[in-house]
């Protein structure tokens, strides 16, 4: 099962609405994406904290609908 | 999630120092982000015990809740969740898994 990108975009801006999100999709076929997420929430957080608040607003899509999303997350630089 | 596959659980990464949950073995990994992560720890020298999910449905669910972690694999050393594949290659790339391994007390190949 696929997820559109804007899909993607759209649930983390609900969680992270200052994020930063660049998302490409690495294979053309909806189901393996590389996202990079800059957010000021992320700061002081290490980064299992930093992609565990990624998966939560995917709400449990990820390792279901959403087989790959390969994550970069950081805060934005002071 | 059932105690005893908490207790499972909690038995491997406290009983060895660096433990990969995987899909399939490190022999033969059945999927590409398992493999990249037995890769890394190859190229590192470092000695871990692999425990592959597929074999074992109440691990591969109980895993997830375990970390927090929606994905596969997860590497635990020293009783301590790491992170999944990208966290693991990122952390390689800087040098800062050698440098958690080692403060870890765990060998790494110079």
């Amino acid at each position: 099962m696929a997820m559109d990108a804007a899909m993607i975009e759209r649930l983390i801006k609900e969680s992270l609405p200052d994020a930063q999100i660049s998302i490409e999709d690495l294979r053309g076929d909806g189901d393996h994406y590389a996202a990079h997420v800059i957010s000021g929430a992320f700061r002081g957080k290490t980064r299992v904290q930093q992609h565990q608040m990624v998966y939560q607003a995917l709400r449990g899509r990820m390792g279901n609908e959403l087989h790959a999303l390969a994550l970069q997350t950081g805060a934005p630089e002071e | 999630m059932d105690m005893t596959v908490r207790d499972r659980i909690q038995h491997e990464i406290t009983d060895t120092p660096v433990v990969l949950f995987m899909k399939g073995s490190p022999v033969f990994p059945q999927c590409g982000f398992s493999a990249a992560v037995v890769q890394i720890l190859s190229q590192l020298g470092v000695k871990f015990k692999g425990i592959d999910v597929l074999s074992d449905p109440q691990i591969r669910q109980g895993i997830k809740e375990f970390s927090n972690w929606p994905t596969i694999p997860q590497l635990y050393v020293k009783g301590e969740f790491v992170g999944g594949c990208d966290i693991v290659r990122e952390m390689y790339e800087t040098g800062e898994l050698q440098q958690v391994l080692e403060e870890k007390g765990v060998p790494v190949r110079a």
